[in-house]
C-alpha cells in the first residue's frame, strides 16, 4: 500500500480533466494543476501539448522546482504571441485559480470588493481569463473551499464569462462556452447539472455533502450517489513523484 | 545616414505631460526600467500608460505620475502582486481601463495597422465590457452575432529595451520571447530604446543576428546605450531579474515613507551610481534566467 496525501489524490482525480481532449494545449496555471496536466500528459493522453511556463512547448513535461541538470525538451518556440494565436484557434483547456468563482461558472483573479474605482483588494487584473473563458475548456482548481471563493452572487468582476444567459452577446448561446470541472480540497465538481447547474461529482474520504454544501455560496446539485473520489495508484505516485521532484506540491492546499 | 542616439534625459524631453505612453517587456522581464527611472527624475506627469506591467508600473504609480493605466496585469510573477500598483488602485485615485491580455495586444495591432477597431470574441460576457462602456460591440456583416470591436490602443511614445541596437536604430531581441515589442513600436508616433550593448551596423551582417531584428528601424525614434537598463527587470540571455532588488522593492511598500526611501536610494542618482548600489555590473551580469 503506498502512502499519499490528500493533495495527491487531487492531482491524480484533476489529471482526468483532459483525458478526452485530444491534441490541445493542456495549461496548468499553480503547481497542482500544472502537475494534473503533466500527469496528464504522460500516463492518460499523451497527445497533449505543454510549455516550459516560459516561451517553448516541450514534447514532455518539465518537472516542477530547481531542473538540476534537467534539459526541458523543445519541440517549438512558443512565445505569448503564439499562446493567443492557440488561445483563439480553440485547441486548449487550461486549468486555473480564480480568487472567486459563481453558481454561472464565472470567475475572477482581478480585485475584491463591491467598488470597482476602489477596490478592497487589487488582485492581478483580468490577466487573459475574458479570451480563455470565449476561446476554449477551462477547469478551475480551488485549495480551500469555501464561501468567499464560492460566493452567493455573482463575483466581484467577472473576469472569464460564465454560464450566464443574461451576459450572452447577441447571436451567441452558452453551447460556445466550455467549463468542464471544479477541483477542490473537498470534492470535485462538474457543471452537468440541470440547466448547467454545478454539480457534485466525487468526495474525497471524509467529506460529507453537507460539508461541501455549507461551504459553498449556491446549491449544488446532488446526485443520488456520489462516489468517493479514487485513490491514486501506485504508478501514479511514482510519475508524479518524477515530476515533483522537490516535493513542492506538499504545501499547494494551504 | 540619421543617427538616432540619445540620452535617457533627451528621451524625456520629447515627452509631455500627459502623453500616452505603452511600456514594452511583459511583467518582470525586460523592461525599460532605466528610461522608467529618468521619468521618475522629470516633472513629466499626468500620463497614460499602457503595459503588461511590472515594476515599471508600480514606480510610476507610486511617485505619482500615472493619471490613467490601461492594463491586463500588473505582476512581478513570482511576488504576485504589485504593492504600489495594488496601493494606487485601491486609494480610488487612479483611472483604469482593464482588458484582457490579448484585447491589449488587438488594440496595440489595430494601432498599428490603422483601423479604428479589431473584432474578436475576446471580453464577450464579461466586466470587461461593463467596467469599459468605450469599448462597444459591433454587428458582423456576415454573421448574426455581435462582437467585440476592440478599439485601437495609439500611443504617443513607446518605450522599449532590446539587447543590442546600431546608431541606425535597428534593434535585436535574442531572448526567448518578444513579447508585444514589436506592436508597441508599430503603435507608436515615436519609439525610443534603451539597449544593453550599441553595435556598428555591419554587426548585423553576421550570421543569424538579423533573424532577431522584429521591426524596421523607420519604427525607431531614438537610440539610448545603457548596459543592464532593464535591471531590475530580466534581459534574457544577458541577465536575469533580480529577485533579491525586488524583494526589497516590494519591502518598502510595507513600510510608511517606503517609497520615498526606495527613490531617494535607487532613482535620485545616475544610472552608473544606481549599478554600483544594485550591487555592481559583475553582479547583475551573474543574474540568473528564471526557471518556473
Amino acid at each position: 500500500m503506498s502512502e499519499f496525501t490528500l493533495v495527491d489524490r487531487v492531482i491524480c482525480a484533476a489529471a482526468q480533466a483532459w483525458r478526452d481532449d485530444g491534441e490541445v494545449l493542456a495549461t496548468g496555471i499553480g503547481i497542482v494543476p500544472r502537475l494534473a496536466a503533466s500527469l496528464c500528459m504522460v500516463a492518460i493522453n499523451t497527445d497533449l501539448m505543454m510549455t516550459d511556463s516560459e516561451a517553448w512547448l516541450v514534447s514532455e513535461p518539465v518537472p516542477v522546482g530547481p531542473r538540476e541538470g534537467y534539459q526541458p525538451k523543445r519541440e517549438s518556440w512558443m512565445g505569448f504571441s503564439r499562446i493567443f494565436d492557440n488561445v483563439w484557434g480553440g485547441k486548449r483547456h487550461a486549468m486555473v485559480g480564480p480568487t472567486q468563482i459563481d453558481r454561472f461558472g464565472q470567475a475572477n483573479i482581478s480585485m475584491i470588493g463591491a467598488d470597482y474605482q476602489k477596490p478592497k483588494s487589487m488582485m492581478l487584473g483580468v490577466r487573459g481569463f475574458p479570451g480563455n473563458s470565449i476561446n476554449h475548456a477551462n477547469s478551475f482548481f480551488v485549495p480551500q473551499h469555501s464561501t468567499k471563493v464560492f460566493v452567493a452572487g455573482e463575483v466581484d468582476m467577472v473576469a472569464s464569462v460564465g454560464y450566464n444567459p443574461e451576459r450572452l452577446a447577441r447571436g451567441w448561446s452558452l453551447d460556445e462556452i466550455d467549463i468542464r470541472f471544479i477541483f477542490t480540497n473537498l470534492c470535485a465538481m462538474d457543471f452537468r447539472g440541470p440547466d448547467r447547474q454545478v454539480r457534485l461529482v466525487s468526495l474525497h474520504p471524509g467529506v460529507s455533502v453537507t460539508q461541501v454544501q455549507e461551504a459553498t455560496g449556491f446549491a449544488l446539485h446532488i446526485p443520488d450517489s456520489v462516489p468517493t473520489t479514487a485513490d491514486p495508484t501506485p504508478e501514479q505516485l511514482a510519475l508524479l513523484a518524477r515530476l515533483d521532484p522537490h516535493n513542492l506540491r506538499a504545501s499547494a492546499l494551504g | 545616414m540619421k543617427n538616432k542616439q540619445m540620452s535617457a534625459a533627451d528621451v524625456v524631453t520629447q515627452m509631455k505631460d500627459g502623453m500616452t505612453v505603452g511600456i514594452g517587456g511583459w511583467g518582470p522581464r525586460r523592461k525599460p526600467m532605466a528610461l522608467v527611472r529618468e521619468i521618475l527624475r522629470s516633472p513629466l506627469k499626468d500620463l497614460t500608460v499602457v503595459a503588461y506591467g511590472g515594476a515599471d508600473v508600480g514606480m510610476l504609480c507610486a511617485a505619482g505620475k500615472v493619471k490613467k493605466l490601461v492594463f491586463a496585469f500588473v505582476s512581478l510573477d513570482f511576488i504576485p502582486l504589485e504593492p504600489y500598483f495594488r496601493q494606487a488602485r485601491q486609494s480610488g485615485a487612479l483611472d483604469v481601463m482593464e482588458i484582457d491580455e490579448g484585447l491589449l495586444m488587438l488594440g496595440l495591432k489595430a494601432a498599428a495597422m490603422r483601423v479604428p477597431f479589431i473584432p474578436t470574441r475576446v471580453g464577450l460576457g464579461t466586466d470587461v465590457l461593463r467596467q469599459n462602456p468605450g469599448i462597444k460591440l459591433v454587428g458582423s456583416p456576415y454573421d448574426g452575432k455581435d462582437w467585440v470591436a476592440m478599439p485601437a490602443l495609439a500611443l504617443d511614445v513607446a518605450l522599449l529595451h532590446a539587447d543590442r541596437a546600431d546608431a541606425r536604430g535597428v534593434c535585436q531581441v535574442k531572448g526567448p520571447d518578444l513579447y508585444m515589442d514589436d506592436l508597441f513600436a508599430r503603435a507608436a508616433r515615436s519609439t525610443f530604446v534603451s539597449c544593453d550593448e550599441l553595435v556598428e551596423s555591419s554587426f548585423f551582417e553576421q550570421g543569424d543576428e538579423a533573424r532577431h531584428v522584429f521591426w524596421e528601424r523607420a519604427e525607431t525614434t531614438g537610440v539610448v546605450h545603457v548596459p543592464f537598463g532593464a535591471h531590475p527587470s530580466s534581459c534574457a540571455p544577458l541577465y536575469g531579474f533580480d529577485v533579491r532588488h525586488f524583494k526589497e522593492y516590494a519591502a518598502s511598500a510595507k513600510e510608511p515613507g517606503g517609497w520615498q526611501q526606495y527613490a531617494e536610494r535607487y532613482i535620485h542618482c545616475s544610472e552608473q551610481e544606481y549599478l554600483v548600489r544594485v550591487g555592481g555590473i559583475d553582479a547583475v551580469r551573474k543574474l540568473p534566467l528564471p526557471v518556473f
